[in-house]
């Protein structure tokens, strides 16, 4: 189109829009300016004036515009006028200097946001349900939900009740029986209860700054945690943040730290893999790296038997519901409750195969909730020994000739040394159902029971929360052992024969794994192509312009205290490229670069979720500590440690998009198997921001436009309005519907594959000694030794009893024979813990998500399996064994005082037979701290567990957690708080 | 006839996920239905709350959960002690505790004998779960806590007294107290669960010196002489007969396996006993 007309053609569009739609009117009476466009090469554009509203135009060029687009010549500026528009072109253009700017940062993003919104303001979002209510839709970490407002306010968020336009259910024949999944979306308590979440008392509504805290002088950084919180402008606290980021810079590289929670609020836009890494890439600062924390186990030490480390060390799930429901005899959940964690999708399917008589059983130290709600046999390990047990059945499987010769044979290696470790040959210890009973305290006989039934039936092993890997176990000093020994039972009953293979109904629905919709780990408008998987896809499919760090420092997470207090931490990578990958190490500070001034937290709470967690409190009172941001929805315990405080607003008061648990590639590739249908939602902005409140993405665009960087984060003021737009048009979705569509409805069940079409069953291809079949582009070709899909990722090829991989490195802790090494916290080993009798298990909680949903104000707070209020205060549930409480005069409600050398937290017991005697379990994650006097060295009211845990490695050679065989000691609590940290047992 | 609401809920099928506790507070939290509820506050009321209930002892457990809420009784004590008229029956069956009429009548929290009513402090109101008849009025089919349950515990049913009373009786189901003739309209299935009792134990056998599970044995349990339930030992030699009144006497156990014989006895009281290991001989 011609480059007059279309110029011409801007300031009518918004003279008409602004006459239709009172908000773009009210919009265009935000600024006044004068901008122009113009071409580079020739003296030719148009100037647009806009004062109070009204708006002026003319051909030609302006004397003296506020804002100036220009650009390189008529052929280049008619290509990016011309509707549509072209994402990948209007791209080039702007990172290759065809189109540019002069003019204020701020200016330019929003005269940029107001064009793109003369399309914007036009759709249409919501379902109009009468009454003057209308029905949005939602993503949470539970699943998608309805969510009903009326007058500006949220009435409620249900779960999703598919309509007959939906796509159809898929079902699976199994032994005469025919079974389809509910039509609907099932969500846990911490997805249900965000209502109370957004009207929270607790919520942070405006900027605050801590009132001994001047950045011009006295910073009182001693007082951290103590003093009291000021309300400010946005203008102040922009400012100041702006103003230490830049006095950080100067100091040097690295100068800059950013700390993000695990997890954020659902949404491809939002998450600290979008929003937050974007922004920072641009700034360069030193990153906290993760440890694989909930896999742990799996990653330091199963991979190193089969690979699978772009799954961190867990197994494919393809096909397994459908193999399991028709096939299997048995089904042994080990340390897997997933009923506490994932939602109730997979809770139907476990249902089916109860009808369908697939006995259960149970091994975990707390009778948990889906062996409570199936029934079955339990079997209650001293928390740790587990590998123990597992090496005794390996025993009796070899003695009694129970296992899969032709698998061993034929599919692995190293089984003869194996064999000689377990009868004993090798140490004089033959692994025997009784050699166990001491370490484990769980009969022979049962152990010989349950191994001639495993042996002799078919079964499946669900091992971790997620029946192929996860928590539990897996995160103990004995995690790697533990997940170790999943591997080689699955091995030695040959996994991918029909009806043996890992899993527990949780993953492997029949679903569509080809439809693309990228997942919140692809980073969406990020541009990091290095720690996310944008590459993947999302990339090439929702072109944007790339960011990257320059800064190469950081610091592994579980050690940022010693960083801080110590200037100094060294950890391993969590590189999944490879299974070497974890082998390498990384140093804070790295060459050349300067230590922490400044931290920058993005919501959560450490002294929550972070093992050892009273170590925080140290280094956030530390000296070299000059500066910390907080930047959260909710006021949470780590929260007055900051000295300036950024509202976030929620996800239900700004634009999001995502599928229910899409993670997309990279390292729980299709994790939406869990579910039983695929959908996706658009997350709409139901409610304007409460108070002064803002989003994560509008909060970062606004210290950007400080630092002269906001074109650039926005891409030239996009906004999240409009990602949603372009998210939804990278994926298949836009085939299959309409924008407007989409926007009004606000989800899509995406159909499944015909039954003709279904993905193999997992593992089978390897069973069968086939090439590779299953959807997922892991391993790396370049992995592979035989040749592309042949064999598995270990250097032979083959399950290896013997790691091959761990003869490469040196870690005591790890030998390439899975040796079983009690290095549980032990009283009789360690003589400083004889005073601490009891074994701590820290689960996730069930109701909570992680912290999200234990906020103050939650509805949650109110379940007695989670908090008990009692004078004013929510506190902790701890479950103790019945004997322990009798023991110590407890009863039920009763405050008790949980402690060891690291830290001291008062709870609420509950007494309960479901646990074994000698063990307490209480949940991690608690969104509260509330000392009872000195922070970080005082006795503990809001429940942060994971004070007790210790800060120590996994093993030597890695970065991971080792709590749930934590000692401590409990006694009603009397009020008075005596208790003093001794220094660190690690 | 007209028909008339009811709840039913399988306590066997709830497994305290908490979702029904957690959606009726989002449907009343902050939320004015004028005729039928006042706000409910943030925090502090449970209008449904979740019973837990533990049997039997280590390692012998097991653990069930029974959502309790108004029962919209047919003979409602609360109606009875409410002044002006603030407690109403509806034809449908639904009872409303008026939001208007019932400010500062704290006797109808006091005369509900299943502690159904709270009381708000601020309001200084009486409430309760209203059945969720503002949205039954407006067409909904399902109660907030059906519609939120993915176990499917619960069964929102419109029925008439004669075809409800039919159900419960080719159902099983009961309801809560029933001594005290307030005639609920919230029914349970697998209501044992919660107040009937289990003998287990786990039957072994020495087989050349090596102790193991006696699987596949006869468990009979009998009183004064008279058989009361049967069992057969499963692969780890557990068993457990169930539906025990408690407080219920003596009881005389027998297993009988390959190996022999094993006897117990024990006195029932209020709690499920796990008589622990038998070995047969």
């Amino acid at each position: 189109m011609n480059l007059s007309v279309l110029l011409w053609g801007i300031p009518q569009a918004m003279r008409a829009m602004s006459k239709l739609y009172p908000a773009y009117a009210a919009r265009l009476r935000e600024r006044n300016l004068v901008a122009q466009f113009r071409l580079r090469d020739v003296p030719e554009g148009r100037w647009i004036e806009l004062r109070d509203g009204k708006i002026k135009s003319r051909a030609g060029l302006h004397a003296a515009p506020d804002l100036t687009i220009h650009f390189k010549n008529r052929e280049i500026a008619e290509g990016f006028l011309t509707p549509p528009f072209d994402m990948l072109e209007r791209i080039d253009a702007a990172k290759n200097f065809k189109i540019g700017f002069d003019g204020p940062d701020d200016l330019a993003v929003w005269f940029m946001q107001t064009l793109t919104r003369l399309e914007t303001v036009t759709w249409k979002a919501g379902t109009d349900m009468g009454n003057g209510v209308t029905r949005y839709t939602n993503g949470t970490n539970s699943g998608p939900i309805f969510v009903y407002v009326k007058d500006g306010k949220i009435i409620r968020t249900t779960p999703i009740d598919f309509d007959d336009s939906d796509a159809a259910s898929w079902s699976i024949k199994a032994r005469g029986q025919t079974f389809k999944p509910s039509r609907r979306t099932t969500v846990a308590t911490h997805g249900l209860c965000l209502k109370s979440m957004v009207y929270s008392k607790n919520r942070i509504l405006h900027p605050m700054k801590r009132v001994d805290f001047d950045p011009d002088g006295e910073r009182n950084i001693q007082n951290r945690g103590k003093s009291k919180f000021v309300r400010i402008s946005w203008d102040e606290a922009l400012d100041i943040v702006s103003k230490e980021i830049k006095r950080a810079k100067a100091v040097g590289p690295g100068a800059v730290c950013v700390a993000n929670g695990s997890h954020h609020q659902w949404g491809n836009l939002g998450h600290y893999m979008s929003a937050f890494n974007r922004f920072w890439n641009l700034i360069g600062v030193t990153k906290l790296v993760h440890t694989p924390d909930s896999w742990e186990g799996w990653f330091w030490g199963a991979m190193h038997h089969w690979g699978n480390s772009l799954r961190l060390g867990c197994p494919e799930f393809y096909g397994t519901v459908e193999d399991c429901l028709k096939e299997a005899e048995m089904i042994v959940f080990w340390s897997s409750d997933p009923d506490a964690t994932y939602g109730f999708e997979g809770t139907e399917r476990r249902e089916w195969a109860k009808k369908l008589g697939i006995k259960m059983v149970h091994i975990d130290p707390y009778l948990n909730h889906t062996a409570a709600h199936l029934g079955g046999k339990w079997i209650s390990p001293k928390p740790g020994t587990d590998p123990a047990m597992a090496q005794a059945i390996c025993h009796v499987w070899i003695t009694e000739g129970l296992y899969d010769k032709t698998f061993i044979e034929g599919r692995t290696t190293g089984f003869d040394e194996w064999k000689a470790y377990i009868l004993g040959e090798t140490d004089g210890i033959g692994k025997t159902p009784e050699w166990q009973e001491s370490e484990t305290g769980v009969p022979a006989r049962d152990v010989r029971a349950l191994a001639r039934e495993w042996g002799s039936k078919k079964t499946y092993l669900g091992a971790g929360g997620w029946g192929v890997g996860l928590g539990g176990a897996g995160r103990s000093p004995m995690g790697a052992q533990w997940a170790r020994m999943m591997t080689i039972l699955g091995a030695m009953q040959g996994y991918g024969r029909p009806g043996s293979n890992f899993g527990n109904l949780q993953f492997g629905a029949p679903l569509d794994f080809n439809f693309y919709f990228p997942g919140y780990g692809e980073g969406s408008f990020s541009g990091e192509l290095t720690t996310s998987a944008n590459s993947a896809n999302n990339y090439q499919r929702m072109p944007h312009i790339v960011t990257m760090s320059s800064v190469r420092q950081a610091i592994p997470r579980m050690w940022f205290p010693e960083a801080i207090t110590q200037g100094k931490a060294m950890g391993y990578l969590t590189d999944v490229s490879s299974i070497q990958g974890q082998f390498f190490p990384f140093g804070y500070p790295s060459p050349g670069h300067v230590r922490v001034q400044m931290l920058y937290k993005y919501g959560s709470s450490s002294l929550g979720t972070q093992v050892g967690s009273n170590r925080w409190i140290q280094a956030y009172q530390h000296e070299s500590l000059k500066f910390v941001v907080n930047q959260s929805v909710w006021w949470e315990g780590e929260t007055p440690f900051a000295d300036i405080v950024l509202p976030a607003c929620t996800v239900f008061e700004r634009w999001d998009i995502g599928e229910w648990y899409n993670v997309g590639a990279g390292y729980v590739h299709h994790m939406y198997s869990m579910n039983n249908h695929r959908v996706i939602a658009l997350q709409h902005k139901a409610i304007e921001p409460l108070g002064e409140s803002k989003s994560d993405y509008d909060i970062f665009l606004a210290i950007a436009e400080k630092l002269d960087l906001g074109a650039v984060y926005s891409e030239g003021g996009t906004s999240e309005y409009d990602w949603c737009k372009r998210v939804f048009d990278s994926s298949d979705l836009a085939k299959r519907t309409s924008w407007r569509e989409f926007l009004k409805k606000g989800y899509y069940v995406v159909a499944p594959d015909p039954e003709s079409a279904r993905a193999p069953t997992a593992n089978r291809w390897f069973y069968e000694g086939r090439k590779k079949d299953t959807p997922e582009p892991y391993p790396l070709p370049s992995e592979y030794v035989a040749g592309l899909g042949k064999g598995l990722q270990t250097p032979s090829g083959k399950f290896e009893f013997v790691a091959s991989t761990l003869k490469r490195i040196d870690d005591p802790d790890r030998p390439p024979l899975n040796q079983y090494m009690p290095v549980y916290e032990d009283g009789k080993r360690e003589p400083q813990l004889a005073e601490f009798p009891l074994q701590l298990l820290s689960p996730h909680s069930r109701y909570p998500f992680h912290l999200m949903g234990d906020d103050e104000g939650c509805s949650v707070r109110d379940i007695r399996e989670h908090r008990v209020l009692k004078d004013g205060h929510y506190y902790l549930v701890a479950r103790i064994n019945r004997e322990d409480a009798a023991a110590r005069g407890i009863r039920d409600d009763d405050l008790i005082r949980l402690w060891n050398n690291r830290g001291s937290v008062v709870c609420a017991a509950q007494i309960t037979d479901r646990l074994r005697p000698g063990v307490v379990s209480a949940s991690t994650a608690s969104a509260e701290y509330r000392p009872a006097g000195e922070p970080g060295k005082s006795t503990d009211l809001g429940g942060c567990i994971n004070m007790l845990n210790p800060s120590k490695a996994i093993a030597r050679k890695t970065h991971g957690i080792r709590p749930n065989t934590t000692l401590i000691q409990i006694e009603k609590w009397t009020g008075v708080d005596t208790w003093q940290p001794r220094a660190e047992i690690a | 006839m007209s028909k008339k609401w009811n709840l039913i809920v399988d306590v066997e099928r709830c497994d305290n996920c908490r979702g029904c506790f957690i959606a009726v507070k989002d449907e009343y939290a902050g939320n004015d239905f004028p005729g039928y509820s006042a706000p409910q506050p943030a925090q502090g009321h449970n209008w449904l709350e979740i019973k837990r209930h533990e049997r039997g002892s280590y390692p012998l457990v097991d653990a069930h959960f029974q959502p309790v809420m108004c029962n919209h009784c047919d003979d409602a004590p609360c109606m009875k002690a409410a002044r002006d008229g603030a407690v109403k029956k509806r034809d449908d069956g639904i009872v409303i505790i008026d939001p208007v009429k019932a400010k500062g009548q704290k006797q109808i929290v006091e005369a509900c004998p299943y502690g159904a009513v709270s009381w708000n402090e601020d309001l200084q109101l009486p409430q309760h779960w209203t059945f969720d008849a503002h949205l039954l009025d407006a067409g909904w089919t399902k109660t907030r806590a059906e519609q939120a349950c993915p176990t499917d515990a619960f069964r929102t049913v419109k029925l008439e007294d004669v075809e409800m009373q039919r159900l419960a009786a080719s159902e099983g189901l009961e309801v809560e107290r029933a001594e005290l003739g307030t005639r609920p309209r919230v029914y349970y299935k697998n209501r044992h669960l919660m107040t009937h009792c289990f003998v287990g134990g786990t039957v072994v056998q020495r087989v050349g010196g090596i102790e193991e599970c006696a699987a596949g044995a006869t468990v009979v349990l009998r009183q004064a002489g008279r058989e009361v339930g049967r069992a057969t030992t499963d692969t780890f030699g557990e068993f457990k007969i169930d539906r025990l009144p408690p407080g219920s006497g003596r009881y005389d156990l027998e297993v009988s396996g390959a190996a022999g014989r094993a006897s117990a006895s024990f006195e029932l009281g209020g709690t499920s006993p796990y008589l622990g290991v038998l070995t047969l001989a």
